[in-house]
Protein backbone atom coordinates (compact mmCIF):
# COMPACT_ATOMS: atom_id res chain seq x y z
CA UNK A 1 0.00 0.00 0.00
CA UNK A 2 1.58 3.38 -1.14
CA UNK A 3 1.74 5.83 1.76
CA UNK A 4 -0.41 8.62 1.60
CA UNK A 5 -0.39 10.52 5.05
CA UNK A 6 -3.66 11.85 6.39
CA UNK A 7 -3.24 15.21 7.39
CA UNK A 8 -5.12 16.27 10.63
CA UNK A 9 -5.03 19.77 12.48
CA UNK A 10 -4.38 18.68 16.05
CA UNK A 11 -2.67 19.90 19.33
CA UNK A 12 0.34 17.84 20.69
CA UNK A 13 -1.88 15.65 23.20
CA UNK A 14 -4.23 14.64 20.35
CA UNK A 15 -1.42 13.48 18.54
CA UNK A 16 -0.38 11.75 21.27
CA UNK A 17 -3.89 10.25 21.58
CA UNK A 18 -4.55 9.07 17.74
CA UNK A 19 -0.76 7.77 18.01
CA UNK A 20 -1.54 5.51 21.01
CA UNK A 21 -4.81 4.73 18.90
CA UNK A 22 -3.02 3.77 16.03
CA UNK A 23 -0.52 1.99 17.87
CA UNK A 24 -3.30 -0.37 18.88
CA UNK A 25 -2.78 -0.36 22.60
CA UNK A 26 -4.73 -2.59 24.35
CA UNK A 27 -5.13 -1.23 28.02
CA UNK A 28 -4.83 2.67 28.88
CA UNK A 29 -4.86 3.66 33.02
CA UNK A 30 -4.26 7.20 33.43
CA UNK A 31 -5.18 9.95 35.92
CA UNK A 32 -6.19 13.60 34.67
CA UNK A 33 -3.75 16.26 35.63
CA UNK A 34 -3.24 19.26 33.56
CA UNK A 35 -1.90 19.59 31.24
CA UNK A 36 -2.14 15.92 30.24
CA UNK A 37 -6.22 15.52 30.60
CA UNK A 38 -6.91 15.85 27.11
CA UNK A 39 -4.95 13.03 26.02
CA UNK A 40 -6.75 10.51 28.12
CA UNK A 41 -9.98 12.21 27.58
CA UNK A 42 -9.60 11.78 23.49
CA UNK A 43 -8.58 7.81 24.47
CA UNK A 44 -11.93 8.11 26.28
CA UNK A 45 -13.57 9.20 23.67
CA UNK A 46 -12.21 6.87 21.06
CA UNK A 47 -14.09 4.29 23.35
CA UNK A 48 -17.32 5.99 24.21
CA UNK A 49 -17.38 6.42 20.10
CA UNK A 50 -16.84 3.13 19.44
CA UNK A 51 -13.57 3.62 17.09
CA UNK A 52 -11.28 1.41 18.75
CA UNK A 53 -11.69 -2.23 19.61
CA UNK A 54 -10.07 -4.47 22.17
CA UNK A 55 -8.97 -1.69 24.43
CA UNK A 56 -9.63 -1.62 28.05
CA UNK A 57 -9.86 1.80 30.04
CA UNK A 58 -9.10 1.71 33.11
CA UNK A 59 -9.58 4.90 35.57
CA UNK A 60 -7.80 4.85 38.65
CA UNK A 61 -7.61 6.50 41.98
CA UNK A 62 -3.94 8.05 41.06
CA UNK A 63 -0.75 8.28 38.87
CA UNK A 64 1.13 5.31 40.92
CA UNK A 65 -1.84 3.28 40.59
CA UNK A 66 -2.29 4.21 36.83
CA UNK A 67 1.48 2.59 36.73
CA UNK A 68 0.48 -0.01 38.66
CA UNK A 69 -2.06 -1.12 36.08
CA UNK A 70 0.18 -0.39 33.31
CA UNK A 71 2.55 -3.02 34.78
CA UNK A 72 0.07 -5.61 35.33
CA UNK A 73 -1.06 -5.37 31.67
CA UNK A 74 2.03 -5.30 30.27
CA UNK A 75 3.11 -8.10 32.15
CA UNK A 76 -0.23 -10.01 31.10
CA UNK A 77 1.17 -9.59 27.53
CA UNK A 78 -0.79 -5.95 26.53
CA UNK A 79 0.74 -2.94 25.54
CA UNK A 80 -0.21 -0.47 28.02
CA UNK A 81 -0.01 3.25 27.96
CA UNK A 82 -0.89 6.15 30.42
CA UNK A 83 0.25 9.76 30.26
CA UNK A 84 1.04 12.33 33.26
CA UNK A 85 2.49 15.90 33.78
CA UNK A 86 4.78 17.04 36.81
CA UNK A 87 3.53 15.64 40.02
CA UNK A 88 1.50 13.13 39.00
CA UNK A 89 4.87 11.88 37.02
CA UNK A 90 6.66 12.43 40.76
CA UNK A 91 3.66 10.36 42.41
CA UNK A 92 4.48 7.38 40.00
CA UNK A 93 8.16 7.59 40.49
CA UNK A 94 8.31 4.09 42.62
CA UNK A 95 6.41 2.21 39.71
CA UNK A 96 8.50 3.72 37.33
CA UNK A 97 11.30 1.43 38.70
CA UNK A 98 9.27 -1.19 38.85
CA UNK A 99 8.44 -0.95 35.14
CA UNK A 100 11.38 -0.47 33.81
CA UNK A 101 13.15 -3.50 36.25
CA UNK A 102 10.28 -5.68 35.42
CA UNK A 103 11.69 -5.44 31.55
CA UNK A 104 7.78 -4.21 30.42
CA UNK A 105 8.02 -1.86 27.40
CA UNK A 106 5.18 0.60 28.64
CA UNK A 107 5.11 4.07 27.02
CA UNK A 108 3.99 6.93 28.37
CA UNK A 109 3.56 10.74 27.43
CA UNK A 110 5.04 12.82 29.97
CA UNK A 111 3.63 16.64 29.33
CA UNK A 112 6.45 18.16 30.91
CA UNK A 113 4.99 20.63 33.30
CA UNK A 114 6.95 22.65 36.16
CA UNK A 115 7.19 21.49 39.72
CA UNK A 116 5.37 22.96 42.46
CA UNK A 117 5.37 25.27 44.32
CA UNK A 118 5.21 27.80 42.87
CA UNK A 119 2.37 26.40 42.05
CA UNK A 120 2.50 26.03 38.18
CA UNK A 121 1.31 24.35 35.10
CA UNK A 122 3.39 25.44 32.23
CA UNK A 123 6.48 23.82 30.52
CA UNK A 124 9.63 22.87 32.08
CA UNK A 125 11.71 19.87 31.79
CA UNK A 126 12.78 18.92 35.51
CA UNK A 127 10.05 16.71 35.81
CA UNK A 128 10.93 14.16 33.31
CA UNK A 129 14.38 15.24 34.22
CA UNK A 130 14.16 13.67 37.43
CA UNK A 131 12.85 10.35 35.97
CA UNK A 132 16.32 10.01 34.66
CA UNK A 133 17.87 7.02 36.87
CA UNK A 134 14.39 4.75 36.73
CA UNK A 135 15.76 2.96 33.48
CA UNK A 136 13.15 4.76 31.58
CA UNK A 137 14.14 5.85 27.49
CA UNK A 138 13.01 9.24 26.81
CA UNK A 139 12.58 11.05 23.76
CA UNK A 140 12.00 15.01 23.67
CA UNK A 141 9.55 15.96 21.06
CA UNK A 142 9.78 19.18 19.41
CA UNK A 143 6.59 19.80 17.81
CA UNK A 144 3.48 17.82 17.45
CA UNK A 145 4.60 15.79 14.35
CA UNK A 146 7.31 14.24 17.23
CA UNK A 147 4.69 13.81 19.68
CA UNK A 148 2.82 11.43 17.07
CA UNK A 149 5.32 9.98 15.45
CA UNK A 150 7.09 9.41 18.89
CA UNK A 151 4.91 7.41 20.31
CA UNK A 152 4.98 4.95 17.06
CA UNK A 153 8.47 4.68 17.32
CA UNK A 154 9.08 4.32 21.29
CA UNK A 155 6.39 0.99 20.87
CA UNK A 156 8.67 -0.24 18.74
CA UNK A 157 11.47 0.21 20.49
CA UNK A 158 10.98 -0.40 23.68
CA UNK A 159 9.27 -3.76 22.82
CA UNK A 160 12.01 -4.51 20.94
CA UNK A 161 14.70 -3.75 24.37
CA UNK A 162 11.76 -4.67 26.72
CA UNK A 163 12.31 -1.36 28.45
CA UNK A 164 9.58 1.12 28.93
CA UNK A 165 9.73 4.67 27.25
CA UNK A 166 8.58 7.93 27.50
CA UNK A 167 7.74 10.38 25.40
CA UNK A 168 7.44 14.15 26.04
CA UNK A 169 5.85 16.91 25.02
CA UNK A 170 5.84 20.51 26.25
CA UNK A 171 2.92 22.00 28.42
CA UNK A 172 0.91 24.02 26.27
CA UNK A 173 3.22 25.22 23.47
CA UNK A 174 2.71 21.79 21.95
CA UNK A 175 -0.11 19.80 24.28
CA UNK A 176 -2.73 22.49 23.54
CA UNK A 177 -1.35 24.29 20.31
CA UNK A 178 -2.75 22.87 17.35
CA UNK A 179 -0.57 22.26 14.54
CA UNK A 180 -1.38 20.16 10.99
CA UNK A 181 0.05 16.35 11.61
CA UNK A 182 0.72 13.69 9.16
CA UNK A 183 -0.73 10.79 10.38
CA UNK A 184 -0.04 7.12 8.94
CA UNK A 185 -3.09 5.07 7.71
CA UNK A 186 -3.75 2.51 10.11
CA UNK A 187 -2.56 -0.96 7.82
CA UNK A 188 0.67 0.93 7.64
CA UNK A 189 0.95 1.58 11.56
CA UNK A 190 0.18 -2.48 11.34
CA UNK A 191 2.91 -3.11 8.77
CA UNK A 192 5.32 -0.62 11.36
CA UNK A 193 4.22 -1.76 14.23
CA UNK A 194 2.96 -5.70 14.75
CA UNK A 195 1.56 -7.16 17.87
CA UNK A 196 3.27 -7.08 20.90
CA UNK A 197 5.71 -10.46 21.43
CA UNK A 198 6.26 -10.16 25.14
CA UNK A 199 9.26 -12.10 26.64
CA UNK A 200 7.13 -13.79 29.45
CA UNK A 201 3.23 -13.19 30.33
CA UNK A 202 1.60 -14.05 33.48
CA UNK A 203 -0.99 -15.54 31.08
CA UNK A 204 0.78 -18.46 30.23
CA UNK A 205 -1.11 -20.77 32.07
CA UNK A 206 1.69 -23.66 31.18
CA UNK A 207 5.01 -21.88 31.81
CA UNK A 208 3.78 -19.79 35.49
CA UNK A 209 6.11 -17.16 36.56
CA UNK A 210 6.11 -15.00 39.19
CA UNK A 211 7.25 -11.27 38.27
CA UNK A 212 9.57 -8.87 40.80
CA UNK A 213 9.88 -12.06 43.28
CA UNK A 214 13.02 -11.79 45.34
CA UNK A 215 16.59 -10.90 43.85
CA UNK A 216 19.09 -11.82 46.59
CA UNK A 217 23.00 -10.29 46.41
CA UNK A 218 23.96 -13.45 44.74
CA UNK A 219 21.62 -12.36 41.67
CA UNK A 220 20.32 -8.47 41.99
CA UNK A 221 23.46 -7.42 40.30
CA UNK A 222 23.42 -9.76 36.94
CA UNK A 223 20.37 -8.26 36.39
CA UNK A 224 20.83 -4.70 36.75
CA UNK A 225 23.60 -5.12 34.68
CA UNK A 226 20.73 -6.53 31.90
CA UNK A 227 18.72 -3.09 32.30
CA UNK A 228 22.31 -1.13 31.23
CA UNK A 229 23.00 -3.53 28.48
CA UNK A 230 19.46 -3.44 27.40
CA UNK A 231 19.94 0.43 27.46
CA UNK A 232 22.92 0.44 25.54
CA UNK A 233 21.81 -1.57 22.73
CA UNK A 234 18.53 0.84 22.49
CA UNK A 235 20.87 3.04 21.36
CA UNK A 236 21.27 0.70 17.63
CA UNK A 237 17.85 -0.04 17.97
CA UNK A 238 16.36 3.60 17.87
CA UNK A 239 19.08 4.41 15.05
CA UNK A 240 17.52 1.24 12.65
CA UNK A 241 13.28 2.20 13.90
CA UNK A 242 14.74 6.11 13.24
CA UNK A 243 15.61 5.37 9.73
CA UNK A 244 13.26 2.63 8.99
CA UNK A 245 10.25 5.62 10.09
CA UNK A 246 12.02 7.88 7.50
CA UNK A 247 12.04 4.90 4.68
CA UNK A 248 8.18 4.48 5.50
CA UNK A 249 7.13 7.64 5.90
CA UNK A 250 9.37 10.50 5.30
CA UNK A 251 10.33 11.85 8.89
CA UNK A 252 13.64 10.26 9.42
CA UNK A 253 14.24 9.80 13.10
CA UNK A 254 18.17 8.08 12.59
CA UNK A 255 19.92 10.72 14.60
CA UNK A 256 19.93 10.78 18.06
CA UNK A 257 20.63 14.42 18.36
CA UNK A 258 19.02 16.40 15.08
CA UNK A 259 21.76 19.05 13.53
CA UNK A 260 20.64 21.95 11.96
CA UNK A 261 23.06 23.99 9.58
CA UNK A 262 25.74 22.79 12.04
CA UNK A 263 27.81 21.83 9.16
CA UNK A 264 30.43 24.87 9.28
CA UNK A 265 29.27 26.04 12.64
CA UNK A 266 31.65 28.13 14.71
CA UNK A 267 29.38 27.76 17.89
CA UNK A 268 25.76 25.68 18.38
CA UNK A 269 22.95 25.96 20.37
CA UNK A 270 22.12 22.46 21.93
CA UNK A 271 18.91 21.71 23.86
CA UNK A 272 16.14 19.51 24.00
CA UNK A 273 12.32 19.85 23.13
CA UNK A 274 9.89 22.48 21.77
CA UNK A 275 12.47 25.26 22.52
CA UNK A 276 14.67 24.00 19.96
CA UNK A 277 11.90 24.72 17.25
CA UNK A 278 12.46 28.27 18.58
CA UNK A 279 16.52 27.67 17.94
CA UNK A 280 15.77 27.19 14.96
CA UNK A 281 14.52 30.24 13.66
CA UNK A 282 16.92 32.15 15.19
CA UNK A 283 19.78 30.33 13.30
CA UNK A 284 18.28 31.04 10.00
CA UNK A 285 18.14 34.76 11.06
CA UNK A 286 21.89 34.85 12.85
CA UNK A 287 22.94 32.89 9.62
CA UNK A 288 21.94 35.90 7.71
CA UNK A 289 23.56 37.96 10.07
CA UNK A 290 26.88 36.48 9.40
CA UNK A 291 26.98 34.59 12.92
CA UNK A 292 27.78 30.92 11.69
CA UNK A 293 26.01 29.12 14.62
CA UNK A 294 23.83 25.57 14.00
CA UNK A 295 21.62 24.25 16.28
CA UNK A 296 21.68 20.52 17.92
CA UNK A 297 18.38 19.34 19.17
CA UNK A 298 18.84 16.53 21.70
CA UNK A 299 15.83 13.92 20.65
CA UNK A 300 16.96 10.86 23.24
CA UNK A 301 18.49 11.84 26.32
CA UNK A 302 18.37 8.30 27.46
CA UNK A 303 19.88 6.50 26.48
CA UNK A 304 22.26 9.25 26.04
CA UNK A 305 23.35 9.80 22.40
CA UNK A 306 27.43 10.22 23.71
CA UNK A 307 29.18 9.23 19.99
CA UNK A 308 26.69 11.63 18.36
CA UNK A 309 27.41 14.47 21.04
CA UNK A 310 31.28 13.37 20.55
CA UNK A 311 31.27 13.67 16.79
CA UNK A 312 29.60 17.25 17.30
CA UNK A 313 31.80 18.60 19.62
CA UNK A 314 34.85 18.22 18.08
CA UNK A 315 34.33 19.75 15.30
CA UNK A 316 32.81 23.04 17.05
CA UNK A 317 34.59 25.99 19.20
CA UNK A 318 31.47 26.48 21.43
CA UNK A 319 28.24 24.76 22.52
CA UNK A 320 25.62 26.70 24.68
CA UNK A 321 24.19 24.12 26.46
CA UNK A 322 19.93 25.31 26.91
CA UNK A 323 18.33 23.74 29.71
CA UNK A 324 14.80 24.57 30.53
CA UNK A 325 15.55 22.28 34.06
CA UNK A 326 17.48 22.68 37.01
CA UNK A 327 19.44 20.38 39.14
CA UNK A 328 20.00 22.25 42.55
CA UNK A 329 23.53 22.28 44.15
CA UNK A 330 24.69 21.31 40.55
CA UNK A 331 23.49 22.82 37.28
CA UNK A 332 21.15 22.33 33.84
CA UNK A 333 20.89 19.12 33.75
CA UNK A 334 21.53 18.33 29.85
CA UNK A 335 24.77 20.64 30.61
CA UNK A 336 25.71 18.26 33.14
CA UNK A 337 24.97 15.26 30.97
CA UNK A 338 26.92 16.47 28.16
CA UNK A 339 30.15 18.33 30.20
CA UNK A 340 30.40 14.19 31.27
CA UNK A 341 30.13 12.48 28.28
CA UNK A 342 33.30 14.66 26.43
CA UNK A 343 35.54 14.77 29.92
CA UNK A 344 37.44 11.51 28.45
CA UNK A 345 37.64 12.45 24.97
CA UNK A 346 39.75 15.01 23.37
CA UNK A 347 36.58 17.37 22.11
CA UNK A 348 36.40 19.99 24.48
CA UNK A 349 35.01 22.80 23.04
CA UNK A 350 34.12 25.67 25.61
CA UNK A 351 30.40 25.26 27.01
CA UNK A 352 28.08 27.47 28.82
CA UNK A 353 24.78 26.71 30.68
CA UNK A 354 22.11 28.84 30.19
CA UNK A 355 19.39 28.38 32.41
CA UNK A 356 15.92 29.16 30.24
CA UNK A 357 12.22 29.25 30.33
CA UNK A 358 11.52 27.71 33.61
CA UNK A 359 8.12 27.55 34.32
CA UNK A 360 7.04 28.28 31.63
CA UNK A 361 8.91 32.30 31.05
CA UNK A 362 8.85 32.79 27.39
CA UNK A 363 11.91 31.89 24.90
CA UNK A 364 12.03 33.99 21.76
CA UNK A 365 13.92 34.23 19.32
CA UNK A 366 15.60 37.65 20.69
CA UNK A 367 16.57 35.56 23.65
CA UNK A 368 18.71 32.99 21.48
CA UNK A 369 20.47 36.18 19.56
CA UNK A 370 21.18 37.64 22.61
CA UNK A 371 22.74 34.14 23.92
CA UNK A 372 24.84 34.28 20.68
CA UNK A 373 25.93 38.11 20.80
CA UNK A 374 27.55 36.54 24.60
CA UNK A 375 28.80 32.98 23.19
CA UNK A 376 30.54 35.23 20.41
CA UNK A 377 32.18 37.37 23.06
CA UNK A 378 32.82 34.59 24.83
CA UNK A 379 34.85 32.21 22.25
CA UNK A 380 36.57 35.33 20.58
CA UNK A 381 38.12 35.87 24.06
CA UNK A 382 38.74 32.46 24.99
CA UNK A 383 37.36 32.26 28.74
CA UNK A 384 34.09 31.96 30.03
CA UNK A 385 32.04 34.77 31.75
CA UNK A 386 30.37 32.53 33.87
CA UNK A 387 29.46 29.06 33.55
CA UNK A 388 26.24 28.45 34.52
CA UNK A 389 23.97 31.60 33.42
CA UNK A 390 20.56 32.70 34.93
CA UNK A 391 19.66 34.30 31.93
CA UNK A 392 16.33 35.87 32.60
CA UNK A 393 16.95 36.87 35.90
CA UNK A 394 15.48 39.84 37.03
CA UNK A 395 18.50 41.97 37.90
CA UNK B 1 5.72 -47.93 60.33
CA UNK B 2 5.78 -45.22 57.52
CA UNK B 3 5.27 -41.96 59.90
CA UNK B 4 2.64 -39.12 58.96
CA UNK B 5 5.41 -36.52 58.38
CA UNK B 6 2.70 -34.20 56.77
CA UNK B 7 5.05 -31.77 54.62
CA UNK B 8 7.81 -33.55 56.29
CA UNK B 9 9.35 -36.01 53.29
CA UNK B 10 12.62 -34.54 52.00
CA UNK B 11 11.85 -33.55 48.58
CA UNK B 12 12.11 -35.51 45.57
CA UNK B 13 13.23 -34.34 42.84
CA UNK B 14 15.22 -30.87 43.87
CA UNK B 15 17.31 -29.41 41.62
CA UNK B 16 19.41 -26.38 42.28
CA UNK B 17 19.52 -23.84 39.46
CA UNK B 18 22.96 -22.52 39.42
CA UNK B 19 23.80 -19.48 37.34
CA UNK B 20 26.99 -19.07 37.01
CA UNK B 21 27.58 -15.88 34.06
CA UNK B 22 25.39 -13.47 33.14
CA UNK B 23 24.13 -14.89 29.80
CA UNK B 24 22.31 -17.67 31.37
CA UNK B 25 20.25 -14.90 33.71
CA UNK B 26 16.76 -14.62 32.17
CA UNK B 27 16.55 -11.08 30.74
CA UNK B 28 13.87 -10.17 32.75
CA UNK B 29 13.70 -11.38 36.80
CA UNK B 30 10.98 -13.46 36.39
CA UNK B 31 11.03 -16.32 39.10
CA UNK B 32 13.33 -19.70 37.81
CA UNK B 33 10.80 -22.12 39.06
CA UNK B 34 9.24 -23.39 42.24
CA UNK B 35 11.20 -24.03 45.13
CA UNK B 36 11.94 -27.38 43.67
CA UNK B 37 14.90 -25.27 41.73
CA UNK B 38 15.40 -22.11 44.12
CA UNK B 39 17.35 -23.83 47.27
CA UNK B 40 16.60 -21.34 50.14
CA UNK B 41 19.10 -23.37 51.95
CA UNK B 42 21.90 -20.87 50.34
CA UNK B 43 20.66 -17.78 52.71
CA UNK B 44 21.74 -19.69 55.76
CA UNK B 45 24.93 -18.52 58.22
CA UNK B 46 23.98 -21.22 61.07
CA UNK B 47 23.72 -24.76 60.93
CA UNK B 48 21.35 -27.04 63.05
CA UNK B 49 23.71 -29.82 64.19
CA UNK B 50 21.41 -32.82 65.61
CA UNK B 51 22.15 -35.08 68.53
CA UNK B 52 20.65 -37.93 68.61
CA UNK B 53 21.15 -39.25 71.95
CA UNK B 54 19.14 -35.93 73.87
CA UNK B 55 16.41 -36.40 71.60
CA UNK B 56 12.98 -37.94 72.80
CA UNK B 57 10.97 -37.87 69.34
CA UNK B 58 8.72 -34.89 70.97
CA UNK B 59 8.91 -33.15 67.32
CA UNK B 60 8.31 -29.81 68.99
CA UNK B 61 11.26 -28.34 66.54
CA UNK B 62 8.80 -30.07 63.62
CA UNK B 63 5.94 -28.22 64.67
CA UNK B 64 7.83 -24.94 64.67
CA UNK B 65 10.12 -24.89 61.50
CA UNK B 66 8.70 -22.42 59.58
CA UNK B 67 9.90 -23.57 56.22
CA UNK B 68 9.24 -26.25 57.15
CA UNK B 69 12.80 -27.94 56.70
CA UNK B 70 12.46 -30.24 59.30
CA UNK B 71 10.95 -34.12 58.94
CA UNK B 72 10.50 -36.96 60.52
CA UNK B 73 12.58 -40.00 59.57
CA UNK B 74 11.31 -44.01 59.60
CA UNK B 75 13.30 -44.54 62.26
CA UNK B 76 11.19 -41.94 64.30
CA UNK B 77 13.94 -39.16 64.82
CA UNK B 78 14.13 -35.84 62.94
CA UNK B 79 16.01 -35.12 59.76
CA UNK B 80 16.82 -31.51 58.64
CA UNK B 81 16.42 -30.92 54.56
CA UNK B 82 19.57 -28.60 54.32
CA UNK B 83 18.44 -27.45 51.14
CA UNK B 84 15.87 -25.53 52.32
CA UNK B 85 16.52 -24.50 55.85
CA UNK B 86 17.72 -21.29 56.29
CA UNK B 87 19.61 -21.41 59.54
CA UNK B 88 16.77 -19.09 61.62
CA UNK B 89 17.41 -21.22 65.16
CA UNK B 90 14.01 -21.87 66.02
CA UNK B 91 13.90 -25.05 66.53
CA UNK B 92 17.15 -25.01 68.33
CA UNK B 93 15.44 -22.00 70.74
CA UNK B 94 12.94 -24.62 70.94
CA UNK B 95 14.30 -27.87 71.40
CA UNK B 96 13.59 -28.94 75.44
CA UNK B 97 16.39 -31.28 75.56
CA UNK B 98 19.12 -28.87 73.50
CA UNK B 99 19.64 -31.78 70.81
CA UNK B 100 19.67 -28.95 67.99
CA UNK B 101 22.50 -26.69 68.34
CA UNK B 102 23.73 -23.71 65.44
CA UNK B 103 26.71 -23.96 64.04
CA UNK B 104 28.87 -21.22 62.11
CA UNK B 105 28.74 -23.01 58.86
CA UNK B 106 32.01 -22.64 56.77
CA UNK B 107 31.24 -22.03 52.89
Amino acid sequence: MEYKPIRKVVSGNYAAAYAAKHARVEVVAAYPITPQTSIIEKIAEFIANGEVENLQYVPVESEHSAMAACIGASAAGARAFTATSAQGLALMHEMLHWAAGARLPIVMVDVNRAMAPPWSVWDDQTDSLAQRDTGWLQFYAENNQEVYDGVLMSFKIAETVNLPAMVIESAFILSHTYDVVEMIPQELVDEFLPPRKPLYTLTDFDNPISVGALGTPADYYEFRYKIAKAMEDAKKVIREVGKEFGERFGRDYSQMIELYRTEDADFVFMGMGSLMGTVKQAVDILREEGYKVGAAKVRWFRPFPSEELYELAKNVEGIAVLDRNFSFGQEGILFNEAKGVLYNTDAHPIMKNYIVGLGGRDFTVADVKKIAENMKAIIDKGELDVEVDWYHLKR
Amino acid sequence: MKLNTLFGEKKEGAAKIVLKSVDEYPEAPVSLGTTLSNFTGDWRTFIPVFNKDKCVKCYICWKFCPEPAIYIREDGYIGVDYDYCKGCGICANECPTKAITMEKEEK
